[in-house]
């Protein structure tokens, strides 16, 4: 295949994780010339990540879940690659996507230092650029040893080293059992898993369950590996303070009540050297919503964007498949990334792939309810704690935009207290920003959940970029 | 006040330190149009002698006692403003039009070529001149506005955030009787027109045509730096492309330092309507024309860019005072480029008339009936 910056091609897939993969692997199928783009330098993305090569790990299919669907997957991408109808690119970072009359060019940096500057063209696009975590801040977030949940297993799964010895996992959502039993798998002691809700909601639904039985068998092996260690999620509760001065030394713990408000009088402080931390996932959209594609909130608050059952959004020739359309995980992305490559090649899915796809679709919703921060979590924040940490901006100066200044939504509060300017642009601050922006009798709080507005964060460019390259301009331009 | 903007906040501000009950409405939050979208600028530079530039120097006044008023938190910095020339003849053309500035009370200091690096240590080698204005300044203008709306606060105007005004009220001598929002009727005998780009949408509500439409701007914002830019720096050419009435693009490198690190890229020019679309020509000839200014910049890395609709009247002139066509309605918008900087002269003209008391700056040139409908 030619590689030139003067090639058109049918379709550009952007992200190389599952629903990626196979969006492309299943185009190509289809007779579909594509080339799939990755900031990173292997396929798999985030979840079937590799160790760093070089480190010799003999077994990486022991820390992942569903590695022979991987392996299957990059095994056609092969095929294709060698009979030129996929190219896989390993280390662009696309920062932004631009309609063209024949469709997208894709402009994108490359190369260690982002040295260099791409841009790809293409008819249609479809976006598989997955999910970034939910943050929520508590005191002491920032000290050294607190970790995201998926840090940690990131960690674990490129670099094969741990966080810490002694490692509190806390925060909600399936993640956190998949963590934790990792990392026990891996020798790390876990203490306590701390888990907001309840997993109350699952029981409710137990016909979307049942549905989907590889779910309660991926749940079950986590739950065997957690008991084979004696650990035993701690329900209804959160870490509202990590304790240190130059790292964490330990955690309080307490129970929340149905709001996940901390109830007094319930602490308890537990011994660790890390903490793995999170609330779950939030879709990465902005290369989408920059082009005004219309988006819906998920269950969970996040949001997402919207797509019809052909995984088509609402900007004419870009499609998304997997976690930008509400986080569900590889199985899901997988079968919309086939959706997708169908409905773009014109072809018609198998009515079972749509079945599918409708089952972990509704799961995911369950899921996205059940771990729903509820808006009580804001009570275990204090005045001085930073809720930007990149701008270091503290609750009291949120707080104030909102009370003293008049700003009712994140982006006003954003202007006026600099929370979301900094390097992550608002990735990590952003849910409990726009959490506390909804003061009270805003609409916004009128919702009930402690996720804050409904609407996209807009960030214009996907990533950093280097002033040269947009003084450059288009390669071949 | 409709509109809660800089120049709403700051007619909401002088109507009540002149004792008046003012209520301030918008449809979105405060700073929620083109002043969130602004860069701040305080400038007396880039104007030519005349209504505009006068309006500037009583701002350029006003801004430095609200600055005090404020406190530290409008980040108001009086750092002036270094604007430069690449040739010698660009540098005459500096020397005449700030000889005439000159007359109308501006301060200007001619630079040698080789004495720019004193002023700005990373400016590029070879440039022929330029010219010094230490009266220019800037504010960060969703804090200056939000700051300035407390104070308003304070001395009892009231706040409304996210109701649109739906229709302005007339009574049957067609004096202005108040607004309605979805919520709500605001009964008063005044209703000051202070929607920026919006303005001309709200002129139509109350019956009168005022021809306000967005030119757009970018602005690139980078990764914070040390202060390696001191003061607003431009080239030569951002004091034509300002002035001039063209569609088409035009951008002129504008480059300037922020107290929280970033340095601001600008300034595009373009009538294409409300379209949002991010447009890579733009983005090229910015960071382009800001690189040949400052070559450290090359090496810098842009995190992001905004962009905003300036509120644009065909002569450039804002509309400014009681439209003589509806009693009781008055017009405070069309600043295009110079909201931020005009806001205070614009708030205290407009709150002396209300008030009123005459003007001290006469108001004829911002006559906001001066545009004939088109057929």
């Amino acid at each position: 295949m030619p590689t030139s910056p003067y090639e058109f091609l049918d379709l550009v897939v952007i992200g190389a994780g599952p629903g990626g993969l196979a969006g492309a692997v299943t185009a190509a199928d289809l007779g579909k010339r594509c080339v799939l783009l990755d900031g990173g330098h292997s396929t798999g993305g985030q979840y079937y990540r590799h160790p760093a090569p070089g480190l010799g790990a003999a077994r990486p299919d022991r820390l992942h879940h569903g590695w022979s669907v991987y392996t299957g997957l990059a095994e056609r991408l092969a095929e294709h690659e060698r009979a030129g109808r996929v190219e896989f690119r390993g280390g662009h970072h696309v920062w932004a996507l631009e309609r063209t009359d024949e469709g997208f060019t894709v402009h994108a940096t490359r190369g260690p230092d982002a040295g260099d500057r791409v841009a790809v063209r293409a008819r249609a696009v479809l976006l598989a650029t997955g999910a970034y975590e939910r943050q929520l801040p508590f005191p002491g977030w920032t000290l050294p040893g607190v970790v995201t949940a998926g840090g940690a297993q990131a960690m674990l799964k490129s670099g094969l080293v741990l966080p810490g010895q002694r490692i509190v996992v806390a925060g909600s959502g399936p993640l956190l059992l998949a963590a934790a039993s990792s990392l026990v798998t891996a020798g790390a002691r876990v203490p306590a898993v701390v888990e907001a809700t309840g997993y109350l909601a699952y029981a409710r639904r137990p016909h979307v369950v049942a549905a989907v039985p590889a779910k309660l068998v991926e749940g079950a092996g986590h739950g065997t590996a957690l008991l084979r260690h004696r650990v035993r999620p701690r329900l209804r509760s959160a870490v509202v303070e990590a304790h240190g001065t130059d790292r964490v030394t330990g955690v309080t713990v307490a129970r929340l009540d149905a709001d996940w408000r901390p109830k007094p009088g319930t602490e308890r402080r537990i011994d660790c050297d890390a903490i793995a931390v999170g609330h779950g996932l939030l879709p990465q959209i902005d290369l989408a919503t920059e082009l005004g594609a219309d988006t819906l909130a998920g269950p969970d608050g996040a949001v997402a964007l919207a797509v019809d059952a052909g995984m088509r959004t609402s900007v004419p020739g870009l499609w998304s498949a997997g976690e930008t359309n509400g986080v569900g995980g590889a199985d899901l992305a997988i079968a919309e990334g086939e959706l997708a490559a169908h409905d773009l090649a014109g072809a018609e899915p198998k009515r079972s792939l749509r079945r599918r796809r409708a089952r972990l679709r509704a799961f995911a919703d369950l899921m996205a309810a059940a771990h729903r921060p509820g808006p009580g979590w804001t009570g275990w924040l204090r005045p001085d704690t930073d809720v930007c940490r990149c701008e270091e901006v503290p609750v009291a100066k949120v707080r104030e935009a909102v009370e003293e200044l008049g700003a009712g939504d994140p982006r006003t509060v954003k202007l006026l207290t600099r929370a979301g300017m900094g390097w992550c642009q608002g990735r990590m601050c952003g849910p409990a920003v726009a959490c506390l922006s909804a003061g009270s009798g805003s609409a916004a709080s009128e919702s009930g959940a402690g996720v804050g507005a409904a609407g996209p964060d807009r960030r214009p460019f996907g990533c950093p970029v280097p002033l040269s390259q947009l003084a450059a301009g288009e390669p071949d331009a | 006040m409709v509109g809660a903007g800089v120049v709403g906040a700051a007619c909401a501000y002088y109507a009540a330190r002149a004792g008046l009950a003012v209520a301030v409405v918008d449809r979105g939050p405060v700073s929620g149009g083109t002043t969130g979208a602004g860069e701040g600028n305080l400038l007396v530079s880039d104007k030519e002698p005349g209504p505009e530039l006068d309006l500037a120097l009583l701002s350029t006044r006003l801004w430095r006692d609200l600055a005090e008023q404020l406190g530290p938190e409008a980040e108001y910095e009086p750092k002036g403003g270094l604007v430069v020339a690449a040739t010698e003849a660009g540098q005459d053309a500096l020397r005449t039009f700030a000889a005439e500035q000159g007359h109308a009370g501006v301060t200007a200091e001619e630079v040698p070529g080789e004495r720019l690096r004193e002023l700005e240590p990373h400016l590029a080698p070879g440039l022929a001149g330029g010219f010094h204005y230490p009266q220019d300044a800037q504010v960060q203008p969703a804090l200056a506005a939000a700051h300035l709306l407390r104070e308003a606060r304070r001395l009892g105007a009231v706040l409304i955030t996210g109701e649109a005004v739906t229709s302005v009220e007339r009574g049957p001598d067609g004096a202005v009787r108040g607004v309605r929002t979805a919520h709500r009727e605001l009964l008063a005998p005044a209703v000051v027109n202070a929607a920026g780009t919006w303005g001309g949408e709200l002129a139509a509500l109350a019956g009168v045509h005022l021809p306000v439409l967005p030119r757009r701007g970018f602005v690139l914002v980078t990764e914070p730096l040390p202060r390696i830019v001191r003061h607003k720096v431009y080239a030569a050419d951002y004091v034509a492309d300002v002035a001039s009435g063209s569609a088409a693009l035009q951008t002129s490198a504008v480059v300037e330092g922020t107290p929280g690190g970033p340095v601001l890229i600008g300034a595009s020019r373009e009538r294409v309507g409300f379209d949002r679309t991010m447009s890579q020509e733009v983005l090229r000839r910015l960071a382009g024309q800001a690189a040949a200014l400052f070559p450290v910049l090359e090496d810098v890395t842009v995190m992001r860019f905004y962009r905003g609709f300036r509120p644009y009247l065909p002569d450039h002139l804002p509309a400014i005072g009681e439209d003589p066509r509806v009693p009781g309605l008055y017009h405070a918008c069309g600043h295009e480029g110079a909201g931020i900087g005009l806001a205070p002269a614009t708030g205290l003209l407009i709150s002396e008339q209300l008030a009123g008391k005459r003007p001290e700056l006469d108001l004829a040139p911002f006559r906001p009936d001066r545009f004939r409908e088109a057929a």
